[in-house]
């Protein structure tokens, strides 16, 4: 399986702050990496660093084959990032927003319809303004603006907030049929009941660093080493924690 | 980068037909602004007429101001994080939301044509020209105010940032504007040439600043 992000010793400085302070991360293609951690931690800068949104100061920082630390932009229209905030266009319909996000994204329009009805936004939430959907049916069109751009690294910020229990199902089964096409998921989340039954491996954070991990790869291939970095472990080992001596 | 140059363009009209905000505040507020120069200098004195076209060009700046507010504020939570995650070409970007502005400035102006028409009695002589002066200074006034615009965009003292950034800059577009279309209003084509050059050149200079200089200022506003 190849290498879809690699991180090494990688800083990035939000003003003065290092809120990534030297990240050695290694994701393989098929993974769904659950990052937990407190809040502060570096979660969300983590994953817009994936994203290409935060620049990295210095270190080593690859995803999808192309280095961060050179330019950036290249990366944005291959990954999908589920964030806090939507990026939808409050004023426009669902149906407007997804054939928008499908289309910048190169993809038919047809794809953003079938996101639309994937996500169960189809019916009369169709033609309705974002701005006047509830707080879950805005995650719900967010997330199919995510499945219709069909990205090859998806990136979920906190993805179960706001979502009900159908949501989360669906939202599990969205994340499975993602990774049997091919994608790539990397999680952060503090609801680890939910995530952690995504999840193929974990691993937390902790001012700024991967300070520990946990593997549970049901295809018992690359597991996590403490660094957060695959490693070996045997398959039908129950999860563990193997945290690092030194925690930031 | 035209395919999403069009893209951004219909998205953004698109949004704006939905908010109406520019029917329901920015034309209101353009023709405010007409009927208060009218109110503060009385058509009777001859003032009006005469300062006609600078008054139009004035207003209309100060609606563009608005609508490239607009133009930034439209894009979701955080306006650069959704414009650099969408994927889109960021010269296409550009030159979108430029056009979605300037779509909008030109409608503006056609309505306050009318107004200064009605309002400051005043005859038009050359409508060929003042409609080449309007489509040449929108087109600039719409290529500045991106640009400023995006460099505001991030900031967070961005709404009152925007106008001291980007009213110095359009000066000379206000300067040439007024010229030529007094020249147009008096029917005196031969003295708008040297002012319609400048325009050209002003919209020429930042239609490629912007489309060559937007995407890394995306990045780094």
């Amino acid at each position: 399986m190849g290498t879809i992000v690699r991180f090494r010793s990688a800083v990035s400085l939000l003003g003065r702050f290092p809120a990534l302070a030297g990240v050695d991360l290694d994701v393989v293609s098929g993974e769904v990496l659950l990052i937990h951690g407190p809040n502060g931690a570096g979660k969300t800068t983590l994953l817009r660093a994936c994203a290409g949104l935060v620049a990295i100061g210095s270190g080593e920082a690859r995803v999808l084959g192309h280095d961060l630390c050179r330019d950036r932009r290249p990366i944005r229209r291959r990954v999908g990032l589920l964030g806090p905030a939507t990026f939808l266009y409050d004023e426009l319909t669902v149906e407007d927003n997804l054939r928008f996000a499908a289309r910048a994204a190169g993809r038919p329009v047809e794809a953003g319809l079938a996101a639309m009805a994937r996500l169960g936004l189809d019916g009369r939430l169709r033609q309705v303004a974002v701005a006047r959907l509830s707080t879950g049916q805005r995650r719900r069109a967010a997330l199919a603006a995510v499945v219709a751009r069909d990205p090859e690294l998806w990136l979920l910020d906190e993805p179960h907030a706001g979502l009900d229990a159908d949501g989360r199902d669906l939202l599990a089964t969205i994340v499975a049929e993602a990774v049997a096409g091919g994608a790539t998921v990397m999680m952060a989340s503090h609801e680890l009941d939910r995530a952690a039954t995504l999840a193929t491996r974990q691993v937390l954070m902790a001012g700024g660093r991967i300070t520990g991990g946990v593997s549970d790869d049901v295809s018992g291939g690359d597991p996590a080493t403490p660094d957060g970095s695959s490693g070996g472990q045997e398959p039908d080992s129950p999860p563990r924690w193997d945290r690092a001596d030194s925690v930031a | 980068m035209w395919r999403d140059a069009g893209l951004v363009a219909v998205k953004d009209l698109r949004v704006e037909a939905r908010s109406r905000v520019a029917t329901n505040q920015v034309l209101p507020f353009a023709l405010v602004v007409l009927i208060l120069f009218a109110f503060a200098l009385d058509p009777d004195r001859g003032l009006l007429a005469r300062a006609s076209a600078g008054l139009f060009w004035v207003t209309v700046l100060f609606a563009a101001v608005l609508a490239i507010q607009r133009s930034f504020a439209l894009e979701a939570d955080d306006a650069r994080d959704a414009l650099r995650l969408s994927g889109l070409d960021e010269a296409g970007i550009f030159l979108g939301k430029a056009a979605a502005v300037a779509a909008q400035l030109l409608v503006l102006e056609a309505v306050l044509a009318v107004g200064v028409a009605v309002l400051y009695n005043v005859a038009l002589r050359s409508a060929a020209l003042l409609a080449l002066v309007c489509v040449l200074a929108t087109v600039g006034i719409a290529a500045a105010g991106i640009v400023y615009g995006v460099v505001a965009a991030g900031l967070r003292v961005r709404d009152t940032l925007l106008p001291l950034l980007v009213l110095p800059v359009l000066a000379p577009v206000l300067l040439a504007a007024t010229r030529a279309s007094e020249a147009a209003l008096d029917g005196a084509v031969s003295e708008a040439w040297p002012w319609v050059r400048l325009l050209t050149v002003f919209a020429t200079i930042y239609t490629v600043f912007g489309v060559v200089g937007f995407g890394p200022l995306l990045e780094e506003a």
